[in-house]
């Protein structure tokens, strides 16, 4: 499938005289010395990336990074210096004027750090205004803003002036502002920064939420790597205006891409990240129904273990048998079904580790991970809970962290 | 003694100024005319207003107006000044002076805001207006009454002309400071709606900036106001006049009633824009 977003090669340099940088930009030379050199700051560094029709994309990097700089090129309230911006298979950046408001009109919309609503306007005109400005009759602008104020959960709040809501209501409002134009494209710069972190995560849920029902394509700004992990399908990781590194959450936690990405998620709460199909080993030892018991001790002596999971054919679970269990059925001349154990603690593969840790606390037995057909996929032993939450660095560094 | 100053004598750059206001006297007599009718007209048609109304009736409308915008107080307050310059037989010239006060003012944002927004866009024709905005300032009023008679004869209307020059450069200068100071954000969001150059000052930026706006007018009714006295030398009537007058004779006690009676009107104005200004305020703060 075609990218709904595909940029290529944009650089944004600021300085007086900014196309003179590119050939250094070309040949790799440093932001620094750049700097040095010329007195140009590089804003974004040749970045290229992909964003999916439908997908949350999360652009993550530390203040100076180039990501609000970036987030303004895909509206062009930043020009790139160089390079291409490919939007359903167009370059913006070849639109005339007129072109360039009917996209922003229609496409693409943004949310603000400081959420940037008009204080003079009331929280309704605030809503109406992107539609306004398209000249749709008054009382379809005020229904269509009503309905999404509706949305954002402000009822009764529009005859409000901005300065008359907290912080969050006030970003409620950039929200339901940006989506009155029905856009395909949401970008959001850092829109929760600014909140504190009661309101941010209520938000945050609330995005995942709204994103649930609209299915947009939303690009989203980040600092912090939490939010990022939380809210991005992908994620892309900015230093010194270059993209570093892209790939889902997991992917980047499984294998940083360097020691500064590994610097940035070493704080990052491990078990709200990784899910139980992360962790899990193929199951070891394993029996079939129609097995007997001496074919279920076997499996176990050559694995080491002292428990094996039951399947049937079609590899869906069916209990567990323990080693005591077995040799004591087979003195007892008992069939495999007679010491099978069916009360297993079974656990989705879509689990957060920070879900299973209290199972696996209880749990007298491996825990079986099924899918939704209830097909055996995995097991899980409470060490590879623990160790999940270790990162790999600090298990090769062999350090304790400070907290 | 001599110090060696070559001998290049500029003192015909004067001539020239003069040369170059006699050709715009001539050259434009058809404008100057029509100024000074819509002038002439404006001032009479507030000043006839005002006089229409019975005295009982100003005094309401300053109670009103003072209420409205500030309290009760400076309300009964604000009427009992002007009720004052009333008893003081200054009433018909106070109605003078405020039409034309009203009148420099109402041209000076005719004027000043469309240039203020020009300044705001262009940083060439802020950088060229700069001096000249300086000059109008700092220019002794003095100086600039002399063409405003060459343009528009003795009266009211070279008066207001010599007011303008005075009181234009705040409201162009406040304008241009309001509109290049909305919050980078906002501008941003309206931009990222896909506004056109006018929706975005029409809906935005003027709405934004109008606290400064009207910071901007209080400051320019004050100046000019500040100018009746001096505007009187070419002719104009109202309150400084009066103080002109009492200079001439020596009458400290006609000096001291019109002077005072223009602090109150000073007083009034200040407030009331004032107040108006505040009220603009309410919702638009930055933070």
């Amino acid at each position: 499938m075609e990218p709904k977003i595909k940029i290529e090669h944009v650089s944004k340099i600021f300085g007086p005289r900014p196309k003179s940088v590119i050939p250094m930009i070309k040949e790799g030379v440093s932001k620094d010395e750049i700097l040095a050199k010329t007195n140009h700051t590089v804003g974004v560094y040749d970045a290229s990336l992909e964003v999916n029709e439908g997908e949350t994309f999360v652009i993550m990097g530390l203040s100076g990074s180039g990501k609000s700089t970036l987030i303004r090129c895909f509206n062009l309230l930043n020009n790139p210096t160089y390079g291409a911006i490919n939007v359903d298979g167009e370059n913006i950046i070849e639109y005339n004027a007129k072109k360039l408001k009917t996209y922003r009109q229609e496409k693409i919309s943004m949310v603000f750090q400081h959420f940037g609503l008009f204080s003079h306007r009331t929280v309704l005109g605030n809503v109406e205004y992107g539609l306004e400005i398209k000249n749709y009759s008054k009382e379809k602008r005020q229904r269509i803003a009503m309905e999404n104020i509706e949305n954002v959960g402000l009822k009764g709040y529009e005859n409000k002036y901005p300065d008359e809501l907290s912080g969050g209501m006030q970003q409620r409002v950039g929200l339901a502002r940006s989506l009155a134009n029905d856009p395909d494209i949401l970008l959001m710069d850092e829109p929760f920064s600014a909140l504190d972190p009661l309101i941010r995560r209520e938000m945050q849920l609330e995005l995942l939420d709204i994103q649930d029902r609209l299915k947009k394509t939303i690009i989203f700004i980040t600092h912090d790597v939490n939010e990022a992990f939380k809210i991005g399908d992908r994620v892309a990781v900015m230093k010194d205006g270059k993209v570093v590194q892209v790939g889902t959450p997991e992917e980047i936690l499984e294998a940083p891409a360097n020691d500064y990405i590994s610097n940035f998620i070493k704080d990052i709460d491990r078990s709200k990240i990784l899910q139980a199909q992360n962790i899990m080993i193929q199951p070891n030892a394993l029996v079939s129904l129609k097995d007997g018991l001496k074919v279920a001790i076997r499996e176990m002596e050559e694995n080491g273990v002292s428990s094996a999971f039951v399947v049937d054919r079609q590899r869906r679970l069916q209990g567990i048998v323990t080693i005591d269990d077995v040799v004591e059925g087979i003195k007892e001349k008992q069939s495999l079904e007679d010491v099978l154990i069916k009360d297993v603690t079974t656990i989705d593969k879509q689990e957060y580790v920070q879900d299973i840790i209290p199972k696996a606390l209880e749990a007298k037995f491996p825990l079986a991970v099924i899918n939704e057909n209830n097909k055996l996929e995995g097991l899980i032993l409470r060490v590879h809970v623990l160790s999940s939450l270790v990162s790999e660095q600090e298990t090769e560094d062999n350090t304790v962290s400070e907290s | 003694m001599n110090n060696n100053f070559p001998e290049i004598r500029w003192e015909f750059i004067g001539d020239y100024v003069e040369a170059f206001i006699n050709w715009l006297d001539t050259t434009f007599a058809g404008l100057f005319e029509f100024i000074r009718v819509i002038s002439f007209r404006t001032i009479n048609g507030i000043e006839g207003f005002l006089s229409f109304l019975p005295w009982w009736v100003l005094l309401i409308i300053i109670f009103l107006l003072g209420w409205r915008f500030k309290s009760v107080f400076s309300g009964a307050l604000y009427a009992f000044f002007i009720f004052l310059v009333g008893t003081f037989g200054l009433w018909d010239v106070l109605l003078t002076t405020i039409a034309i006060v009203l009148t420099s003012v109402f041209i000076s944002l005719l004027i000043g805001i469309p240039l203020g927004v020009l300044m705001a866009f262009s940083k060439k024709f802020s950088f060229m207006m700069r001096p000249i905005l300086d000059a109008m300032q700092t220019m002794p009023s003095f100086v600039y009454l002399i063409p405003a008679i060459f343009f528009f004869g003795l009266g009211n209307v070279s008066a207001v002309f010599a007011t303008l020059i005075y009181s234009l450069p705040p409201v162009i200068r406040l304008t241009e400071l309001a509109i290049r100071n909305v919050d980078k954000e906002v501008i941003e969001s309206a931009e990222s709606f896909g506004s056109s150059k006018l929706q975005m000052l029409k809906k935005v930026q003027l709405p934004q900036a109008l606290p400064t706006i009207m910071a901007g007018v209080n400051q320019t009714t004050m100046m000019a106001l500040a100018m009746v006295v001096i505007a009187s030398m070419v002719g104009a009537k109202g309150l400084g006049e009066q103080v002109l007058i009492s200079i001439n004779r020596i009458d400290i006690s006609l000096g001291f009633e019109a002077g005072i009676s223009i602090v109150f009107l000073a007083i009034i104005i200040d407030r009331v824009t004032g107040g108006i200004a505040d009220r603009f305020q309410k919702h638009r703060g930055t933070d």
